[in-house]
């Protein structure tokens, strides 16, 4: 093994030595190598990205428009980086969201960026890929968090939907305006009723519509005229609507979050909603023990979330593990409650 | 079980009390009689003591979900609530059943008691290989004893009126005093003969607002009466047909809780009731937390009845002869009150509370000065020709509180919280300065808004000095100004004080831990206003 590590942090970010670019950096750099448009992860400012082709109109509406830097590249096609190769994969995470694969002189590391190993038909699904060193989130990573399957919570969310119909009161759902929204508008029955959304929502729908992914027939919430029947709507907006004078029109509501962090009760009691639905882009505890496995890889990074947990857990069962450092570590849970658009 | 589990789910999901109710009386209209009886009593808090000891079925659960102890040590971190911390972990089960709550709790939960460890084992993984992940949470939370809900008796009575159709004083009246839940209990709780309510029926209670600003804009001295506003518990005691009956202000039947009150009124002539406050009583009031003491016992031995006496300040008449006194003047009820009870009040326990002599506002706001050393939270301004009214209405009673006592401390420990706040830092314990030591001197998990709470949850993490259990000893440095409405001398507590109602009134950013105040400065206000122990 050479002494300089393929993949090292700094305080920018993951860095390449060899070929010379950080992935997801987290402050401006010359050359970006980025896995996906949330915010924690796609920051703006950079020299010059590399994205898959999938995910290159979010990352441009995210970057502030056509005139980015961006070279987008298809899933699986390699490039060279100053004698390094590189390609993405998919990571199942969002539309356009990739795994980062890195091989020089025969060793191969792989970023996975956030992914989840759940089927979702609003991106391309997650893809194992073959490494040495495999880098994880696990913004989940504890063996509480488990997915049920998501025909399971899409007939919870129609059935609280329906009952606020027979209620006649509006159901507000919130999820983030990126990745999590679009999936809920492309998982619930189109048939119950009209489907509304937040402004920020509306924008990125229009381009994954754009980019090819089929959602049902949406309206933006503030467009719909004063004598709008709300009582059999259903509105998709980001969590941050939540306690804002843009509720008000919407008259009697309940409210319901979308996200994994909803799995735990005093979390749901917290966010204030009548209704907590367990629907995560992350990687659950047993997706992830399953995606290192099929990886191969003799060497785990765990990052984004619950590290030493994940670390130990690995080391355990004999797999070389270490944390890696980010930015983002924060206070995971709270955090992801809170602001951060992209956990959850 | 899976009825019951559904229900505590809904129960669980809002904070509506109209969804409240409607969840629980569509559960009573389904469930079976036997079923429902047992629901009932977990319902209003006779929830079955702790059967296993929790370090077992945290190694139980461990085994049974296949991870180690300290990786379910760090899922319950992440919980905060062992019964949902198992009912996460464990694999769902292959084919979860749907027996009946009785069943589940007469034959499973009550043949628990008095086995063995392996036989306990045994009975608690084969329960947890037949439950869905909702009644596991439910089944985990009755073998634990931590079965709370947040119902109270008041909106379960409400539901089991709407579901049957009784009148719900008569349901209240019926949940009094020990039953054994039974079908044939429960139908006997829902006989539509309503006779025996009748007499125990409470008016409901007059409430007063809080005064802002100074009583001079209330008008003329002379219009309005004052009294000592008590700390007790605000009591309608009711004397009819040869029975006596006392509900609290939260309409919950608390008669059997104070018998010496109950033994006093026999000697009310029938058709009378009475407004007031029980108070633990010796010549005076007694702290709060001595009625506490008694409030939180199940039997009332002779060991605290002496100990902790309490009678009943009266301060309104409501009904005299059977006839409705409500629509007199205030003036007029209160002489006759004076009429019913006597100067020296009834068998010493039924007691006039004073009329505070002041004929200016300067008087009243002297007196009002006053009301500490009185043990008193403040004074009731009450205007003469008031009648009694209904709930919450502005005008004829208003309550002027005096300033709580505040005193400016660091955060020391810090604990997860419970419910909504279960796994976030929030229960604080808070000291003042001892030379040149901390010494604890108040709890407080209150007055922070979300947002402080999270970002003081996230401090507490960052500057844990030492992990016990769901305790963090933190980085003496956070000030925080608490404040709390009474002071009294205790025996139990290092700083030699106990207080009463400590919240976190605001977080002192502009202070260093070493500006925070001192034991003696404690002791002062001790010395100034203790209440007698």
């Amino acid at each position: 093994m050479p002494a300089e590590p393929l993949l090292r942090p700094t305080d920018r970010g993951l860095y390449c030595a060899a070929g010379d670019f950080h992935v997801d950096p987290w402050l401006p750099v010359p050359r970006a190598v980025v896995t996906h448009a949330h915010s924690d992860h796609a920051r703006w400012g950079c020299g010059r990205y590399l994205a898959s082709r999938q995910g290159e109109r979010v990352l441009r509406a995210r970057l502030g428009g056509s005139g980015a830097p961006v070279r987008a590249v298809e899933y699986g096609e390699a490039v060279e980086v100053n004698g390094v190769r590189v390609s993405l994969h998919p990571a199942g995470h969002i539309l356009g969201s990739a795994q980062v694969r890195v091989e020089h002189r025969g060793e191969v590391w792989v970023v996975s960026g956030d992914y989840k190993t759940e089927p979702d038909p609003t991106c391309a699904p997650f893809e194992p890929v073959r490494c040495h060193t495999f880098v994880t989130e696990c913004t989940f990573g504890l063996p509480i968090y488990r997915w049920s399957p998501q025909a399971e919570v899409f007939a919870e969310i129609d059935g609280w939907w329906r009952a606020n119909q027979a209620a006649g009161r509006c159901s507000v759902l919130f999820g983030y305006a990126l990745g999590k929204a679009q999936r809920l508008l492309a998982g619930v029955d189109v048939a119950i009723g009209p489907i509304y959304c937040h402004g920020a929502v509306e924008k990125l729908n229009a381009e994954y519509r754009a980019g090819g992914v089929a959602l049902p027939p949406t309206a933006g919430a503030t467009t719909a005229g004063r004598g709008t029947d709300w009582s059999r709507a259903l509105v998709v907006a980001p969590p941050s609507a939540a306690g804002t004078p843009w509720m008000r029109r919407f008259g009697e509501v309940s409210q319901a979050f979308a996200s994994g962090w909803m799995r735990v009760r005093g979390m749901r009691r917290r966010r204030g909603v009548d209704r907590g639905f367990v629907l995560s882009d992350h990687v659950d505890w047993p997706g992830l023990e399953a995606a290192v496995g099929a990886t191969g890889a003799e060497r785990v990074f765990a990052t984004h979330g619950y590290t030493d947990t994940v670390v130990r857990w690995l080391r355990e069962r004999g797999t070389e593990a270490h944390a890696l450092p980010t930015r983002w570590e924060g206070d995971r849970a709270e955090e992801g409650a809170g602001e951060g658009e992209a956990e959850g | 079980m899976r009825r019951f589990a559904a229900l505590y789910a809904a129960l669980d999901e809002t904070t509506r009390t109209g969804e409240k109710v409607a969840a629980l009386a569509a559960y009573f209209r389904e469930a079976p009689p036997r079923d429902a009886a047992w629901a009932i009593r977990f319902l209003s808090g006779g929830r079955p003591r702790r059967l296993i000891a929790a370090a077992r079925l945290r190694a139980w659960a461990a085994e049974a979900a296949g991870v180690p102890e300290w990786l379910f040590e760090e899922c319950y971190d992440a919980v905060g609530d062992l019964a949902e911390t198992i009912a996460l972990l464990l694999p769902p089960a292959a084919r979860p059943g749907d027996r009946p709550l009785h069943e589940w709790v007469e034959d499973r939960l009550l043949a628990l008691r008095g086995e063995d460890e392996a036989a306990q084992r045994r009975e608690v993984l084969r329960a947890w290989g037949e439950l869905d992940p909702a009644q596991l949470f439910v089944w985990n939370k009755l073998i634990t004893g931590s079965f709370r809900v947040g119902v109270s008796q008041r909106l379960v009575t409400r539901a089991l009126a709407q579901a049957s159709g009784v009148d719900e004083a008569a349901v209240a009246h019926r949940l009094m005093g020990s039953w054994e839940p039974s079908p044939e209990w429960y139908r006997q709780l829902l006989s539509p003969e309503t006779g025996d309510a009748d007499v125990s029926r409470p008016y409901p209670f007059y409430l007063a607002y809080a005064l802002e600003g100074e009583p001079e804009a209330l008008g003329p001295a002379e219009e309005w009466q004052a009294e000592w506003k008590w700390d007790g518990i605000r009591a309608q005691l009711i004397r009819r047909a040869g029975q006596t009956f006392l509900w609290s202000r939260g309409e919950e039947l608390i008669t059997e809780r104070f018998p010496e009150l109950a033994e006093a009124a026999a000697l009310l002539p029938g058709g009378t009731v009475l407004d007031g406050e029980v108070l633990p009583w010796r010549e005076g009031p007694l702290p709060f937390a001595q009625l506490q003491r008694r409030i939180g016992r199940k039997t009332l031995g002779p060991k605290i009845l002496r100990e902790v006496p309490v009678v009943l300040l009266a301060y309104d008449l409501l009904e005299w002869e059977g006839d409705d006194q409500r629509a007199l003047p205030l003036a007029e009820r209160r002489a006759r009150l004076e009429r019913v009870l006597g100067p020296g009040g009834t068998a010493g326990r039924l007691l006039l509370s004073p009329v505070v002599p002041a004929a200016t506002w300067d008087a009243v706001r002297e007196a009002h000065g006053d009301a500490r050393a009185r043990s008193a939270e403040g004074l009731m301004l009450k205007r003469r020709e008031s009648a009694y009214g209904v709930g919450r209405r502005r005008g004829g009673w208003w309550k002027w509180k005096v300033e709580p006592f505040s005193v400016d401390a660091v955060l020391m420990y810090a604990q997860r919280g419970s419910g909504r706040r279960a796994s976030l830092y929030t229960d604080h314990t808070f000291g003042v300065w001892d030379g040149g030591e901390l010494v604890p001197f108040a709890k407080a998990y209150s007055g922070l808004t979300d947002a402080e709470m999270r970002e003081v949850d996230a401090w507490a993490r960052r500057n844990t000095l030492q992990k016990f259990g769901p305790v963090r000893t933190v980085r003496p440095e956070l000030v925080f100004e608490i404040a709390f409405e009474g002071i009294a001398r205790s025996g139990r507590h290092r700083s030699g004080v106990a207080v009463r109602f400590p919240r976190m009134l605001r977080w002192r950013r502009d202070k260093r831990a070493a500006d925070a105040d001192t034991l003696e400065t404690v002791h002062a206000l001790l010395a100034a206003h203790g209440a007698r122990e």
